[in-house]
């Protein structure tokens, strides 16, 4: 079944970082395993099937010069026509920056000529080399230009500051990714269905190789609930880190469902693509006395077992029959609405 | 595992200030501070390239289930000029962790070992030696097991030169870049704990009767395992543990209504120099419901773990066969817990 296919534009300078984060993102790399990584030739494809009906087409585009000048000679039309999106990676701590933001005006004026459509991205990376008090700054001057840049040729940049030793790069791809899928609204509406149906104070859908959120609602109810901003992308960074683990014993996890103190989370699968997280809030307050060695006595505290028992159950029929709703918007035509 | 270090631990009680209990020591440059960092301050193994040498003793007090304290001492010291110091050191501590750099020449290491195992033995004849020939991570696997013999061979073969049979000696392969240093420190607090025997028949009986295939009582802010029960262990299981822990807690960080200290997620490369103590990273566990988490896994496995007293955590692995009975499982480990809080009452 034909699916809808996206071609992605890496590019950027050699050394800036597109490799390592390719490989993060999608082959399940960790930081510390991208070391090894030698420099791109050439241009380097990879067809990763992302839901049940898009494919990405990732250009990988080795940033040495004698590469670059192929791509804006000899290789032009191959290269810049047909791209949904430009991914440019911006190494924070270039010494050519004035040259980087060239080569990103060349980019910006071939698309405008055989792709006028598509989405620029700019990823100001390697932000951990910065210090904490300047990467503000250091972002908000680089995309200044940037957005000037692009503004003469009408297109919009939506720029991020990333790292790979933080879960700031989930951010960036997950958003990027979803300006991509083709029918991301109706992903949307009918989380919105479930999570008001399951009186679920935070409902994520995730994509199952690379967990990169598709699409999140958040339905704030108990007074309590005040979260951390950046969740979503932490979130990604740690189970996608548990994924790991697991691999160590030759096992995939299937679901994990945790028991906080105030909350609780459930992520289980939802299609052969999806995984869904439901977190609910308690709504009994089940807080008994607290001793002085911190060794809390709760009351009622079988009954508390009891009911999150019951709560698990319709929490997992919820998601049983969701599956066959949410198989399907996988499985529909791209362009439908 | 010696029961004689009970007398060792009657004689102090467990007070705010309780007196080393473990001693490091080691050459300077030999990474006792590292381990420190790594595993009771929760800086990233990468990051220990930084730290700078150790010039006074300095006192990591680890207070979770138990007041223990590490006394590391800094390698330049002359040790026969701090001999009268030491010996009163000895004479109150349980364990002697002895850090050698197998990456390195070890034979001016093994005899310094030498002398102040004979001034240990000698302050207290019960204090058990534990020798980590650590740095192993860059040796390859023959290395390792030759690196050990030898030095086994070499140590134990001094000893007996100097007439002393009973000395309790262990020798661990540890590394700081992945978990061997967390296995031999929960080895090493093992043979401290009065009350091990009790723990692992607790846990056997808990395994017996809720269908448990193999069950750990962790530390959750050091990642020490206290007991397990009397199934063959192997470090895979071990490992998955541990993170199964670590993700636990992050996760429970991100929407738990008590807002504490945020966690450290692993990758996170800018650790504020590992100024986030032990007992800062069990607070931001916030009190109320214990908190525990199921994992399924693809072969059949299920992790499972349950918050204990004075954070410690159970973790469990069980089969899926296991799952519909888990209310039994739940109600034997109320129990278990149960016993433990006795048990720490009377300690």
């Amino acid at each position: 079944m034909a699916g809808a296919r996206r071609k992605l534009l890496l590019m950027g300078r050699s050394g800036s970082g597109k490799s390592s984060m390719r490989s993060i993102i999608f082959s399940n790399y960790s930081a510390f395993d991208t070391r090894r990584l030698g420099a791109t030739i050439d241009v380097e494809h990879s067809h990763l099937r992302f839901l049940g009906n898009m494919t990405l087409n990732l250009w990988d585009c080795g940033g040495q010069d004698a590469y670059m000048d192929h791509y804006f000679s000899t290789q032009r039309d191959n290269i810049f026509r047909m791209v949904e999106a430009l991914i440019f990676v911006f190494d924070v701590e270039s010494k050519e920056l004035r040259k980087d933001i060239e080569t990103f005006v060349l980019c910006l004026r071939n698309l405008y000529e055989f792709s006028p459509t598509a989405k620029i991205f700019a990823l100001v990376h390697k932000m951990d080399l910065v210090i904490v008090e300047k990467r503000q700054d250091v972002y908000r001057a680089l995309m200044k230009s940037l957005e000037d840049t692009s503004a003469m040729f009408s297109f919009q940049v939506q720029g991020f500051a990333t790292t790979i030793w933080d879960e700031s790069l989930y951010k960036a791809w997950s958003s990027i990714v979803c300006t991509l899928i083709p029918n991301v609204t109706v992903f949307q509406k009918h989380l919105h269905t479930f999570a008001d149906i399951s009186e679920a104070d935070e409902v994520i859908l995730f994509e199952k190789t690379t967990f990169l959120v598709i699409s999140h609602v958040t339905n704030a109810r108990s007074p309590g609930f005040r979260s951390d901003s950046t969740r979503f992308e932490k979130i990604s960074n740690i189970i996608k880190q548990y994924k790991q683990s697991c691999n160590k014993l030759r096992a995939q996890f299937q679901s994990l469902s945790l028991r906080g103190s105030d909350f609780t989370a459930y992520l289980d699968t939802m299609t052969a693509n999806t995984m869904i997280m439901v977190i609910m809030s308690n709504k009994t307050d089940s807080r008994g006395s607290t001793d002085l060695l911190g060794n809390s006595e709760i009351n009622g505290d079988s009954d508390d077992s009891f009911a999150s028992e019951a709560e698990n159950n319709i929490i997992l029929a919820n998601i049983k029959i969701a599956r066959k709703m949410f198989e399907k918007i996988e499985m529909m035509n791209p362009d439908a609405r | 595992m010696t029961m004689s270090v009970d007398e060792v631990h009657d004689g102090h009680a467990f007070g705010p200030n309780p007196s080393p209990r473990i001693v490091m020591m080691g050459l300077r440059r030999g990474g006792k501070s590292s381990i420190c960092q790594v595993m009771f301050h929760n800086m990233q193994p990468l990051d220990t390239l930084y730290i700078e040498s150790t010039t006074a003793p300095t006192t990591s007090v680890f207070s979770s289930f138990i007041d223990f304290a590490v006394m590391e001492l800094p390698g330049q010291i002359n040790f026969t000029e701090a001999m009268i110091d030491a010996e009163r050191i000895f004479s109150s501590c349980g364990a002697l962790i002895y850090v050698i750099d197998s990456q390195d020449e070890y034979i001016n290491s093994l005899a310094n070992l030498h002398s102040i195992i004979l001034h240990a033995v000698n302050a207290n004849p019960n204090i058990n030696i534990e020798v980590f020939i650590h740095k192993v991570d860059g040796l390859s696997e023959d290395f390792r097991l030759d690196a050990q013999r030898d030095i086994t061979q070499r140590v134990t073969d001094e000893l007996l030169d100097d007439g002393l049979v009973n000395v309790s000696i262990s020798f661990h392969l540890t590394s700081i870049f992945d978990h061997s240093i967390y296995e031999a420190f929960s080895r090493v607090v093992q043979k401290l704990i009065p009350q091990l025997a009790t723990l692992e028949n607790l846990l056997n009986v808990l395994c017996q009767h809720s269908g448990i295939e193999k069950a750990f009582l962790f530390d959750i802010g050091s990642k020490i395992f206290v007991a397990t029960d009397s199934s063959p262990m192997d470090v895979p299981t071990y490992e998955i543990c541990t993170d199964f822990i670590d993700i636990t807690v992050d996760m429970n960080n991100l929407y738990a209504v008590d807002r504490r200290p945020k966690p450290v997620t692993r990758n996170d490369a800018n650790t504020n120099n590992g100024t986030v103590s032990i007992t800062n990273r069990l607070e931001s566990i916030p009190q109320g419901r214990p908190i525990g988490s199921t994992s399924r896994l693809s072969n059949g496995v299920i992790l499972y773990l349950q918050q204990m007293v004075k954070g410690l955590a159970l973790v469990c692995l069980m089969r899926k066969e296991s799952m519909p009975k888990i209310a039994l499982v739940e109600y034997n480990i109320e129990f278990f817990r149960d016993a433990l809080e006795q048990l720490w009452l009377i300690g």
